[in-house]
């Protein structure tokens, strides 16, 4: 009867099938934050599992260290080049170390970093979890008196809002390396120089900014990629696995992108951080 | 031990259970039959508490099993072991750390009790030599006798089986199917078989029920069950049972062949 109402509905016109479709995402929604808060619920109820959470350390932070590290250098790289470029018409080319700087340490390094875990670990956190379901492994787990919530997510997602901030301080240096090696190398720009000025706008409040927004960007990754993992049916099959895979990833790079714009106002506007 | 009282689920408007009512004796084998989709796989999840009843009770061993969450389900569920239909072994593990889980997860036992808890478990399932290989190196009837193995591991007074026997080759069925019929002779545990399967139900069951559009239509020992005069059931013994059931002077059995 329910079913047959909501196609009454649909059969209503546009507005209707814009009802029920924003129905389905608050849901989705609603899903994801109580997925979200049972995960904050059940890192602070024993057993603590270090095993597996030192599992998903190695594999989310070693795994991912090389390729965060070359995104950084060449990401860094072509600051340094466009804001030579850009600045030299000005004649303030001298501020290119403290354009790359600033951009990488506040904005780039986390949101690089993020980006490569979002494409990287995010989707191989839901195509793993979404096997596991469809081939009822997480069924078996709940039959053994284990809560899967406990087990697979909160690994995951502790491993995620930890490693990020770490691989942001690499990517970071790295971005900050790759622009000083552009910079010295293709321009006539001094070292020494540009050493001193990242030096001298390198600041604490930056720093913290960007590991704030790194830890947030790691907690968003690890929800969206476990939620997405949990929310297939099991009849879903290969179908659904890879469904559910794409789309961890593309709502792990939104969800990135409107958490960089709401920290930016809050951390900036409202708390006055520089 | 279990019983089920007047359980009704129902799914996006179809009434999957349809007030379902069943008792589960203890140290029987009790073989539910019924086609497909007729909500056999939904029940053994409402027993084990990975899906919830819309109404109805569930009762074991003086609980209602229902209302319970948490510890409370969780402590519950250690009491019950289950063979899923496609194993459901974890992939990541090997076959030791698969049949060990449940040790490690809720017990204290060092690695060498453990493995050898493991290695009594597989060689009740008639495996050895096979706890260091992955689910993805075992044939399919391996993967159910470890996933048997799994199951037994916490000594559970229950085994809920899945479709035991879908997917495998006769020859297989009928080495899982005597090995469930050892297994209930040897632990004396109570078992609940899920199938369609006619030549598996006659060979495990001490009782069986048959559930059509989501209500129990027939229900007694397996010599009983072939003498209920029941369109369905008929139909189920009359294309699938094995031939040493089938007596064709049986009257009730001879009134639908007629049809």
């Amino acid at each position: 009867m329910e079913q047959q109402s909501t196609l009454h509905e649909a059969n209503g016109g546009f507005p209707d099938l814009v009802k029920i479709r924003l129905h389905k995402v608050l849901a989705e929604i609603g899903h994801a934050f109580t997925l979200f808060f049972q995960t904050l619920i059940q890192i602070f109820r024993p057993p603590f599992q270090f095993d597996l959470l030192v599992k998903q350390l190695l594999l989310i932070g070693f795994n991912s260290l090389a390729v965060v590290i070359v995104s950084g250098f060449f990401t860094g790289m072509v600051l340094g080049v466009q804001g030579y470029i850009q600045l030299k018409p000005y004649a303030v080319e001298g501020s290119v170390a403290r354009f790359v700087c600033v951009s990488v340490v506040k904005e780039l390094g986390p949101m690089i970093t993020a980006f490569v875990l979002a494409g990287r670990i995010g989707a191989s956190i839901t195509a793993e979890l979404s096997t596991m379901k469809v081939t009822e492994q997480i069924d078996a787990l709940e039959v053994m008196g284990t809560n899967p919530v406990k087990y697979l997510v909160v690994p995951r997602f502790l491993a995620c809002s930890i490693m990020l901030p770490t691989l942001t301080i690499y990517s970071t240096f790295a971005g900050i390396g790759g622009g000083f090696v552009a910079v010295v190398t293709l321009f006539d720009v001094n070292g020494s120089f540009f050493l001193l000025e990242v030096q001298k706008n390198l600041f604490v409040g930056s720093v913290l900014i960007s590991l704030i927004k790194a830890t947030s960007f790691g907690m968003a990754i690890a929800a969206v990629g476990c939620y997405k993992g949990f929310s297939i049916s099991t009849a879903g099959g290969a179908e659904g696995v890879g469904i559910a895979t794409t789309g961890s990833a593309v709502i792990s790079l939104i969800a990135i992108l409107v958490l960089d714009f709401v920290l930016n106002h809050v951390l900036f506007n409202i708390l006055g951080l520089v | 031990m279990i019983s089920i009282r007047n359980v009704t689920k129902n799914f996006g408007g179809k009434n999957v259970l349809n007030g379902l009512s069943l008792e589960i004796p203890r140290g029987e084998t009790l073989v539910i039959m019924g086609q497909s989709g007729c909500g056999k796989s939904v029940l053994l999840k409402i027993i084990t508490g990975l899906m919830s009843a819309d109404s109805g009770e569930i009762w074991f061993d003086g609980t209602e099993i229902s209302s319970l969450n948490g510890k409370k389900i969780n402590n519950l569920r250690r009491k019950i072991g289950m063979l899923f239909q496609s194993a459901a072994l974890f992939d990541s593990m090997t076959v030791a750390e698969n049949v060990a889980f449940m040790l490690n997860q809720h017990t204290d036992l060092d690695k060498r009790e453990m493995r050898k808890v493991v290695d009594e478990k597989l060689s009740l399932v008639d495996l050895e030599g096979v706890q260091d290989l992955r689910p993805a190196e075992l044939s399919g009837g391996m993967r159910k006798r470890v996933g048997l193995a799994r199951a037994l591991a916490f000594d559970p007074e229950v085994i809920l089986y899945d479709e035991p026997t879908t997917g495998l080759d006769p020859v297989t069925c009928t080495e899982i199917n005597q090995l469930i019929k050892d297994l209930h002779e040897r632990l004396q545990v109570t078992s609940v078989v899920v199938t369609h399967d006619m030549h598996s139900a006659f060979s495990v069951a001490t009782r069986m029920a048959m559930i059509h559009e989501g209500k129990q239509v027939a229900y007694g020992r397996p010599d009983e069950i072939i003498n209920i005069d029941d369109p369905i059931l008929q139909q189920f013994i009359l294309f699938g049972a094995p031939d040493q059931i089938l007596n064709m002077e049986n009257p009730i059995l001879k009134k639908y062949l007629g049809r």
